[in-house]
């Protein structure tokens, strides 16, 4: 008896019981389905993180002055300026796993049109900072280094900025805006960088030559840097060694003896995406396996189900077996059923998955994505439950004996 | 070992039995449903093996159908020797040399004749098209060429039995086993089925038949008798006509 006669006589008998074959099914469709939706989900929010950071810059450290303790009050990172333009200079040209860096210096500052005014974040930097961040200029140019050394009165606006003081899709280039007091020409508006995961806007931002910020914005200017330094490694594993090879420079440009806490401090951004990443996969590997246990449940329902049909057929199995049918015969006829089974189970499944995910993501306003290869693995096991559980009913049917299961009433 | 054992050149006969018995030990009994048999059927005979129940004529037809397996003595079949056979083994002589009618018909329900039919065949792995081709044709060998799309559910008994019966054809087999192939059928279908049988053994086919109807007994042409596993008596006759018989009785 061929395959295609065997599944043709499976899919009769399937059809025969149209309601008690849904709901057999019905265990594994929602096992796959919730399996694919958990998937998509947590795939989804990777993503996600893996934009957020990708906007932050890749293989990106952040070097923050120490704090300072006076009157047993302790001051957050950064309250005590300890890192100087010298430090920043000696990371760069004595890290050899750095690639650039750049200071950040920043705070909050009126920006004042010709007919509009918005406060947001200044950020006094370098040219190397819309590389680490790989942020292109959407019209104009950067300023340069030479702005950098001679302190010009340039600005770079994010487009959020742009969209407030000049509406949405302008483009003021070329125009003049004033930072409190000082006037300033517009050099360039920066692309579109989009949100952070916790909603701050990246492109609510205005950028100027570091020196200019020290000079103009902060007032007073010494060899003290009043911000951040970012730096960017030469590659993403090069980050962990970068971050040592900092904490030693400094350490020691600082003079601090092995008992010393650090005056400073490094954040590796790879190493923040790494842990929310990881937790992000646990959580989905956790929400996955809750759901892999329905399709065990699913895998039950269909084993009953033969294990009722293979009672249900014993004459005809009897007589099947009369007429010819080797016990391999009604072995395949009931394993395959129990496969078409669990087959269709799975590929509605992912129709059902696939449409929760969607409607979760929405509903969430998260992502989903649906990764091809759970949907391969989602078919491989929903067909692999029908074969482990198809194989004791189909077994036990294929060793009645044909006398008594023709006598069976 | 044994000369007879495999591969006996000619069959003197088409059914062979040899000091068969078959005993089933439930629990500590031990029950000899036959003691020791020993019966040949030649090409072509009508037998009826008749006997009440619980005389050993079911399992005597289970170890002729090749359903069952002899404790001990030997079945020849066909020229081949059937007694150790395994289970798939003896499904290929079930499928290729013998056919069945039982007296609960045994269709599958809510399949039409046509596919009903075509079932041996798809054991034996005809092509589609030869399959259709033969069930057609042992359908109209048994007057149901134009029922062929009817499920069981639509079907008279008598239908339903001429429906097996072609099953049973379909195969072209060496010999038709039926077991009580009347029992669920009225007098005036039973003679149309008989009359069926008749014809198909004036054709040539072996029809072995059980029955506890001596009615029934009478239409064929040799007559065994079975009693406490054992075969009492074993004649030939000169067998009623069932056509004749058919045609005596009034049309309902």
């Amino acid at each position: 008896m061929s395959v295609w006669q065997t599944l043709r006589t499976a899919l009769r008998a399937i059809y025969r019981n149209k309601l008690r074959s849904f709901l057999t099914t019905l265990g594994i469709i929602i096992g796959v389905g919730a399996v694919i939706a958990m998937m998509a989900i947590g795939a989804g929010a990777r993503a996600d993180i893996e934009a957020t950071f990708a906007a932050m810059g890749t293989n990106l450290l952040i070097i923050q002055p120490g704090s300072n303790t006076s009157s047993g009050l302790r001051g957050g990172f950064g309250s005590m300026p300890t890192l100087t333009m010298d430090d920043m200079a000696a990371v760069q040209r004595d890290v050899p796993s750095v690639k650039v860096v750049a200071p950040v210096l920043r705070s909050n500052q009126a920006l004042i049109g010709e007919e509009a005014n918005w406060t947001t974040s200044v950020t006094g930097t370098a040219p190397e900072y819309f590389m680490i961040r790989n942020w292109p200029m959407d019209s104009g140019a950067a300023f340069t280094q030479q702005d950098v050394d001679t302190g010009t009165k340039v600005v770079v606006l994010g487009k959020t900025v742009v969209e407030k003081l000049y509406g949405l899709n302008a483009d003021p280039v070329g125009q003049s805006l004033r930072i409190g007091q000082i006037p300033f020409e517009i050099v360039a508006v920066a692309s579109t960088k989009g949100q952070s995961s916790t909603g701050q806007d990246f492109d609510d931002v205005a950028f100027i030559p570091s020196s200019t910020y020290a000079h103009k914005i902060q007032g007073r200017f010494n060899n003290y840097l009043q911000g951040q330094i970012y730096v960017e490694a030469i590659s993403e594993p090069a980050t962990a060694r970068a971050q040592k090879e900092i904490t030693a420079l400094l350490r020691d440009r600082h003079h601090l003896g092995p008992s010393d806490d650090d005056d400073f401090s490094i954040r590796n951004m790879s190493e923040i995406a790494n842990a929310r990443q990881q937790s992000t996969n646990t959580m989905t590997t956790l929400l996955a396996s809750v759901a892999a246990v329905s399709l065990l449940v699913g895998g039950i329902g269909i084993m009953n189900i033969m294990l009722v049909s293979v009672t249900e057929r014993t004459r005809e199995i009897g007589l099947r077996m009369a007429l010819g049918a080797k016990p391999h015969n009604i072995l395949s006829q009931f394993l395959i059923e129990a496969m078409v089974l669990s087959s269709a189970g799975g590929a509605l499944g992912i129709a059902f998955g696939v449409g929760i995910a969607g409607w979760l993501a929405r509903f969430f306003q998260s992502t989903s994505r649906i990764q091809p290869e759970v949907i391969i693995m989602s078919v491989a096991f929903s067909a692999t439950v029908g074969i482990v559980f198809g194989l004791y009913p189909a077994r036990k049917a294929s060793q009645l004996d044909p006398i008594d299961a023709l006598r069976y009433e | 070992m044994s000369p007879t054992a495999k591969a006996p050149a000619k069959a003197e006969h088409l059914i062979e039995l040899v000091d068969v018995a078959r005993v089933y030990a439930t629990g500590d009994v031990e029950v000899r449903a036959l003691d020791k048999v020993s019966l040949t059927i030649d090409e072509g005979e009508f037998v009826a093996v008749m006997g009440s129940s619980g005389s050993g004529k079911s399992t005597l037809m289970n170890v002729l159908g090749c359903l069952d397996r002899p404790t001990s003595g030997r079945y020849i079949l066909d020229g081949r020797e059937v007694s150790s056979l395994d289970k798939s083994r003896l499904a290929e002589v079930r499928n290729q040399v013998l056919g069945f009618v039982f007296q609960s018909f045994n269709l599958l329900p809510r399949t039409t004749a046509l596919e009903n039919v075509e079932l041996p065949l798809l054991y034996q792995g005809t092509p589609t098209k030869e399959r259709h081709q033969r069930a057609k044709e042992a359908l109209r060998r048994v007057g149901l060429a134009e029922r062929m799309d009817h499920a069981p559910n639509q079907l008279s008994g008598g239908q339903q039995q001429r429906v097996a019966i072609a099953r049973a054809l379909v195969g072209r087999p060496r010999v038709i086993l039926a077991d009580e192939p009347t029992g669920n059928l009225d007098s005036k279908t039973t003679l149309e089925v008989m009359a069926l049988f008749q014809e198909l053994g004036s054709q040539g086919i072996t029809i072995a038949l059980v029955t506890h109807e001596p009615e029934v007994a009478e239409f064929a042409s040799r007559v065994v008798m079975v009693k406490d596993g054992n075969i009492i008596s074993d004649k030939a006759q000169s067998p009623r006509l069932a056509q004749v018989a058919a045609t005596a009785v009034p049309a309902s």
